[in-house]
């Protein structure tokens, strides 16, 4: 009982911080209007169809986008949990509770799997609805759909960890920021990935994000539409290599690094940063 | 402990029993900071032997952990959270262990009932800080670490909070008070730790410490609408003679020993000043 408590405790937890984010309105603002925007803009381009297919740019950037949350989500808002508490001291008042730490890391990634599902959920129902190429075709695209967002989340969660402990600033989050949002650009979310140079097709192949967005593409497109990506395969086998080894990576540092910040972790180094803080400010 | 090649701690040894409040005094960087953290578990030492509750805090585990409270004054963490909410949530960390201190009892105790369903952001500080000390008491703690705890406290505010850790220490709990607030400690501690130079240079009660640094009291006195005052070694033989020569003539009358805040100035000025060793050789032969 005592070993599985903090686990308890962090589940908890991590709804309780969910439940905050969703009845305060400017979080709230934060997880729906960018999805909106994107949804608004997608809307108006079902009009506009890719090239050589009969599916339009707006039923291939939804699922894409789908996959690009996860990567939000999955990510970024644990590096941002991570650093903006660290400055706060939430973290600091988990050390100074039994079991603390882990219940605190638990509930970061309760917290965030509570608002990548709501985010999917909000992009994916409208999504089904009003887009007539984007469907569930079966058992087999749910199964993928579930495995991909399982793989997403196992590949993004542990490496937004591992960066959130490795800057204590919450200002270093832009560091963070800005190259997933210049990954959005060469992941083919918005536009097929094949349209840009290979050398750029390439890198754009080696982060998660333009493998989530492909694997979505994969459990809601027709299966017709896999002949415009790359090597005209959904690459279900590759996919989940690369998620794999993200995985791997992410497990490997991620607690390697946050043992680290736990241990690091005082009321003076919390005070400075809190000065810090303030000298940028002012 | 050592930063470099410099020691900052050197034999520094504080014991606490239970129900005594022990205030830690001393200038900033005088090591009080990393005492406390050593004694806290969230720093390491370089040296030396450290227990507290019986274990070494390097290798305190949950166990020990949940013995032990802590106050810090950084804190301004959860604002989303409502006060019960949050007390409830981390009296649960505890509830493995020991029997957490029921939760709306609290909340009455640290005087926040009429807050309890109020976000933790819109506390004003003194409620933010009593909310902190009632975190850090939830799990009834044997020994409680309190960081600065009034800064900010407007006086009503100061003497709740007063109130407050008697109570706790009628309940038993050893309490490690650091404060830059000399009144405060005064009020509060059974006894005065002064940490200077990487030492703790005095050891005792409010009282015991200024006869000691002091041997000359101050006496006040008005004659005749006039006001007199005279720096007496032995301040009774001296009050006893100026009623014999003045009788009833004399009026207004105050003796008084060096407060806390005098003994205080001096030591650290002298500790600071390369004068300490004799300081605390005379403190050290007073106390035998």
């Amino acid at each position: 009982m005592m070993r599985w408590a903090p686990l308890k405790i962090g589940a908890r937890r991590g709804v309780i911080e969910a439940r905050h984010a969703f009845t305060t309105p400017e979080e709230m603002a934060g997880i729906v209007i960018p999805s909106v925007i994107a949804m608004v803009v997608i809307f108006f381009l079902r009009g506009v169809s890719i090239p050589g297919t009969e599916v339009s740019l707006g039923s291939m950037s939804l699922p894409s986008m789908i996959g690009m949350n996860i990567t939000f989500f999955g990510m970024l808002g644990i590096v941002q949990a991570l650093t903006v508490e660290r400055e706060d001291g939430t973290l600091l008042r988990a050390k100074t509770v039994p079991g603390g730490m882990t219940a605190y890391f638990v509930g970061i990634i309760v917290e965030s799997l509570i608002q990548l599902l709501f985010s999917l959920a909000l992009v994916l129902i409208p999504g089904v609805i009003v887009f007539e190429n984007v469907a569930f075709d079966g058992p087999g695209s749910w199964l993928l759909l579930l495995a991909t967002v399982i793989m997403g989340v196992g590949a993004t969660a542990p490496i937004g960890a591992a960066l959130g402990a490795l800057f204590s600033n919450p200002k270093s989050l832009a560091l963070v920021m800005l190259p997933t949002m210049g990954l959005v650009a060469i992941s083919g979310i918005f536009y097929p990935i094949t349209a840009l140079p290979t050398w750029v097709q390439a890198i754009g192949q080696v982060f998660p994000m333009y493998w989530l967005g492909l694997g979505m593409r994969a459990s809601l497109l027709p299966d017709a539409m896999a002949a415009i990506e790359i090597g005209g395969s959904w690459r279900h086998l590759e996919m989940f290599a690369v998620l794999g080894a993200w995985t791997v990576l992410g497990l490997l540092l991620a607690p390697m690094l946050l043992r680290r910040v736990a241990r690091r972790e005082s009321g003076s180094a919390v005070a400075e940063r809190q000065q810090r803080a303030m000298q940028r400010v002012g | 402990m050592r930063y470099g090649t410099k020691d900052v701690l050197k034999g520094v040894d504080i014991s606490i029993a239970q129900g005594e409040v022990v205030t830690l005094l001393g200038p900033n960087g005088a090591g009080k900071t990393t005492t406390i953290e050593i004694l806290e578990g969230f720093r390491m030492r370089s040296a030396g032997e450290v227990t507290v509750l019986g274990v070494d805090p390097a290798r305190g585990d949950e166990v020990w952990r949940s013995r032990l409270g802590v106050v810090l004054q950084s804190w301004r963490d959860h604002g989303r959270w409502k006060v019960r909410e949050l007390l409830a949530h981390f009296a649960s960390y505890y509830a493995p262990f020991r029997e957490p201190w029921p939760v709306d009892d609290l909340i009455r105790t640290v005087g926040l009932a009429e807050h309890a369903q109020q976000r933790v952001s819109r506390l004003s500080g003194g409620q933010r800080r009593r909310l902190d000390v009632a975190i850090g008491i939830v799990g009834r703690p044997e020994l409680l670490f309190l960081d600065e705890p009034t800064v900010g406290f407007d006086p009503e505010a100061r003497r709740e909070f007063h109130d407050l850790v008697h109570r706790l220490a009628d309940l038993d709990t050893a309490i490690l008070l650091t404060t830059h607030d000399l009144d405060e400690a005064e009020k509060l501690a059974d006894r005065i730790l002064i940490l200077a130079g990487g030492r703790i240079i005095a050891d005792g009660s409010a009282d015991a410490l200024s006869r000691r640094v002091s041997t000359e009291a101050e006496v006040k006195w008005s004659l005749g609408g006039e006001r007199f005052v005279h720096a007496a070694s032995d301040p009774t033989a001296f009050v006893r003679d100026l009623f014999k020569q003045h009788g009833d003539a004399v009026t207004d009358l105050e003796v008084r020993r060096a407060s806390l805040e005098e003994t205080y100035m001096r030591l650290v000025h002298e500790i600071e000043s390369g004068a300490g060793e004799t300081t605390l050789r005379e403190f050290e032969e007073a106390a035998r």
